[in-house]
């Protein structure tokens, strides 16, 4: 430790860091519940489009959106009913 | 007699237990070390905690660092959750989203309950936050809103301790880390402590300057 900074100024960096984090921490928790929001009309979407030629259970479609980095991908799982002999 | 029960537990764990070498009562089940990090299924996963939960009277899951499907298979199980800081932006902004996986992606989450969380920050530095060069304790727990189970002092004796294979608590209990971890433990079992924290004994030399600086 530099002897004269025992009299100079406080540092500020920790402030910064506080204001930084709740700004970003405010915008990815507003994110997060549009996503979800997201996600469940797209659920309906898809359930409906599916619905109208398989007759599928409602709690059988998955929806999953991951970012990571720069990418975006959303997963979509559907479990079809098992195959009648027609 | 806990032996004995803790043999049964390893020779009935599908999984190898191994026992280590300080600790008679500590027992470590390493998870996938292999290149394939998917090896790891929920099912799995599930069954073996669940077997675990028979035998032992704490399981802990160290989860990776990060938010990746490591993180989210050893949350999912849990019944209480110790969240582990820096206190440094990207820390405490990771913290952030895993404690809203917490709130959503666990078993407690999703049978209607809400997960017991506790804020344990690492490597904090007393004097640099003091002259505001470094997020303090109470920045930390006023951004995650978590109540805080322990505060670990920066220290050399972490490293010194991981070199030579031991935990800092057996390494040198007298230290300023192990101090802070033992007391964290205490208040996970339940011990109503205050928060301290511990610091490294300061040369006369050293006490004067703080006085100065403070």
């Amino acid at each position: 430790m530099n002897i004269l900074s025992l009299f100079g100024k406080r540092g500020e960096s920790a402030s910064v860091a506080k204001n930084r984090l709740q700004i970003l921490l405010a915008h990815e928790r507003a994110d997060d519940g549009s996503d979800a929001v997201l996600i469940s009309s797209l659920r309906e979407d898809i359930l409906a489009v599916v619905a109208k030629r398989v007759d599928i259970d409602p709690d059988s479609v998955r929806l999953e959106m991951d970012r990571s980095g720069d990418v975006t991908t959303l997963g979509i799982d559907i479990e079809l009913p098992a195959a009648k002999a027609s | 007699m806990i032996s004995s029960t803790l043999y049964a537990a390893k020779r009935r764990s599908s999984t190898a237990l191994v026992r280590d070498k300080k600790l008679h009562n500590l027992f470590l089940l390493p998870a996938s070390q292999t290149r394939d990090k998917d090896a790891l299924t929920e099912e799995g996963v599930a069954s073996v905690i669940n077997e675990l939960r028979m035998y032992f009277d704490w399981v802990i899951c160290d989860s990776p660092a990060g938010i990746e499907r490591g993180a989210t298979l050893a949350m999912r199980h849990a019944d209480e959750a110790i969240i582990v800081s820096n206190p440094e932006v990207s820390s405490v902004r990771d913290c952030d989203r895993i404690i809203g996986l917490l709130d959503a992606k666990t078993k407690v989450a999703e049978d209607g309950g809400r997960m017991p969380k506790h804020l344990m920050i690492t490597r904090y530095d007393t004097d640099r936050a003091k002259t505001g060069d470094m997020l303090a304790t109470d920045d930390v727990v006023d951004i995650l809103s978590v109540p805080l189970i322990g505060v670990v002092p920066e220290s050399k004796d972490v490293l010194k301790a991981s070199n030579v294979g031991l935990p800092v608590t057996l390494s040198d209990e007298n230290s300023p880390p192990a101090k802070a971890y033992m007391e964290a433990t205490r208040r996970l079992l339940g011990e109503n402590i205050p928060v301290t924290i511990p610091e490294e004994k300061k040369s006369l030399f050293g006490k004067l300057f703080k006085g100065r600086a403070a």
